[in-house]
């Protein structure tokens, strides 16, 4: 048995665990729950060297220096931009890392008979396991744009989706009843390709949602292997992770005013085939740095649309020091942030505190879209989605529900654009072509300092 | 082998603390705003990284060298997603807590005059 001290001080790392999960939702002890729960992290794993007669000790503390160096090395190389890929890289190894463990368990288990409980929770594990590794990394993929970021939906899907799960549910019952690697191996595999297909058919805009979802599946795998383990920390943390991870899952989806079903299948009733994949070659009004520069110094309110193409060209600095000659000019000036603006949900309040923009100036949608009635002008910088009526207008395009910012009701729309390109989403965007719109072409940042130059230029 | 399956024999327990830990879970972060989606997502994707410590426990008592590089691999990738995440999440979360500062300083600036 595990003596009662190290049980306390299981306890303690668990607590710590809660008032992490706490912190964290609140701006004001975000940080310090963070470090909380890493205290309690590291807690955990002196007391079970202390606690347990581990052998291969060298091995093994080389084994956590080198993930220590990939983990802190990739948390620090990454840029802001890039957090929802390295979220899911970091989620589908600590997936894979969960099956493994049960695979190894099972190699021990088969000497005795093994308790029936001990042997659905191998079997749970090693599934889902494989499921939250392989879908991260096909998340990873379309974030970081190695593959296409559009929703990949093929004839036979559904049927080859039906028999995986069923081979899912025999290899499972296979395991239990016959426990063996063959079984386990297989089960990891057949594991590894459902988690590819639940994520081929969801959308590139859709795709955090997903790692949200495959988050509260490694959660849950880690709190089946602890039950495995006897070990009582590895259950309520991952029983933490797994009913946090769902409801936040479904908060996200919320914000997107779509189901998580919708989500993950939507794709498969052939809705989505509507997003442009060409440039389109309609007219538009388009505009220089110096037209743009003088509606924006005679306006009385201007509200900023920021989207995750600000981020890319790293032009938020820049937007701020534009910000901030406006309101010395007497103009109100507001940022409208979508739930969903950037990448995953919150991303855009990274991507913009980074840049020193003070909170108060970060509206919320609820807030601030009553308010675009009163704008002068709307500046949609490196935005798309989140503004486009399409949301509203045609039912059948993968957006449709998601609330939007009404940026169409100000009675100047700039945006700034690379090319006509659609957005993440794939949807040709109505409001480009309104007469009320205008377009300035170019790289976010070289446009944004000519604009500021030209706006400077009024100002003396 | 007895002990374990003593412990084991005995899953209403488990199921309870199971149980309660759902509902905690649940209950924490009930009222999170959309600003804090981001962090807190990679924040809970650390916590799950504690696996490491069941990794650990395999590897530190495999019989065999196969099974150890197995279970060696288990701890490098527990490792990864642990203290990355945990890294990652703090790299975020002085971002939200810098312009504050910097407010507090005009703030302070203006008293001053």
């Amino acid at each position: 048995m595990t003596p009662a001290w190290a049980q306390l001080g299981y306890l303690i790392a668990a607590v710590c665990f809660i008032v992490a999960l706490k912190g964290l939702s609140s701006p004001k002890h975000a940080r310090r729950g963070n470090l909380i729960g890493a205290a309690g992290a590291l807690l955990a794993c002196v007391v079970v060297f202390l606690v347990s007669d581990i052998q291969h000790l060298l091995p093994i503390l080389a084994a956590i220096a080198a993930g220590t160096a990939i983990g802190v090395v990739g948390a620090y190389r990454v840029q802001m931009t890039q957090m929802p890929q390295l979220v899911a890289l970091f989620n589908g190894v600590g997936g894979g890392a969960a099956a493994i463990v049960a695979i190894i368990e099972l190699t021990e288990m088969q000497r005795g008979t093994a308790p029936l409980f001990d042997l659905i929770a191998t079997a749970f594990t090693i599934l889902v396991g494989s499921v939250s590794f392989a879908g991260s990394i096909v998340t990873f993929l379309k974030l970081q744009e190695l593959m296409t970021t559009r929703p990949v939906v093929f004839a036979g899907y559904p049927i080859l989706y039906g028999l995986g799960l069923l081979a899912a549910l025999g290899f499972s019952i296979g395991l239990v009843l016959m426990p063996s690697l063959l079984f386990a191996v297989l089960l990891a595999v057949v594991g590894a390709g459902l988690g590819v297909l639940l994520v081929l058919p969801v959308g590139g805009a859709d795709v955090p949602i997903v790692i949200s979802l495959l988050n509260a599946f490694t959660g849950l795998t880690v709190a089946a292997s602890g039950y495995l383990l006897e070990n009582i920390l590895l259950l309520v943390a991952g029983t933490l992770v797994g009913s946090a991870g769902t409801l936040l899952t479904r908060l996200m989806a919320n914000a997107m005013g779509r189901s998580v079903i919708n989500i993950l299948f939507g794709a498969l009733k052939g809705g989505s085939s509507l997003g442009a994949t060409t440039v389109s070659d309609r007219p538009v009004k388009s505009a220089g740095p110096a037209d743009v520069a003088i509606l924006l110094a005679y306006a009385q309110r201007v509200i900023i649309v920021p989207g995750y193409g600000l981020a890319v060209a790293q032009a938020q600095h820049a937007l701020r020091q534009l910000v901030d000659l406006l309101e010395e000019r007497g103009v109100q000036v507001d940022y409208a942030i979508h739930p969903v603006a950037g990448r995953m949900p919150g991303h855009m309040n990274v991507l913009l505190a980074e840049a020193q923009v003070p909170y108060e100036q970060l509206r919320e949608m609820d807030e601030i879209d009553p308010e675009f009635k009163q704008a002068d002008v709307a500046l949609v910088v490196g935005a798309n989605d989140v503004v486009n009526p399409a949301a509203e207008t045609t039912p059948g395009a993968p957006i449709y529900g998601m609330p939007i910012l009404h940026a169409n009701q100000a009675r100047q729309v700039v945006f700034m654009k690379r090319s006509m390109r659609p957005g993440f989403a794939g949807i040709e965007n109505e409001l480009l072509y309104q007469p009320a719109t205008t377009l300035l072409f170019g790289d976010a940042k070289d446009t944004m300092s000519k604009l500021l130059a030209e706006l400077k230029a009024l100002t003396v | 082998m007895l002990e374990r399956f003593f412990v084991n024999t005995d899953p209403i327990i488990w199921l309870t603390i199971f149980v309660l830990a759902v509902f905690v879970g649940i209950e924490v972060i009930s009222k999170v705003s959309s600003t804090l989606h981001t962090p807190l997502m990679s924040g809970a994707n650390a916590i799950h990284g504690v696996i490491l410590v069941g990794a650990i426990l395999v590897a530190g008592s495999a019989q065999s060298t196969p099974i150890l590089v197995l279970g060696l691999v288990a701890v490098v990738l527990a490792s990864i997603n642990m203290v990355g995440g945990f890294v990652v999440t703090d790299r975020m979360l002085v971002m939200f807590s810098r312009p504050k500062r910097a407010l507090d300083k005009s703030a302070h600036r203006e008293l001053e005059q």
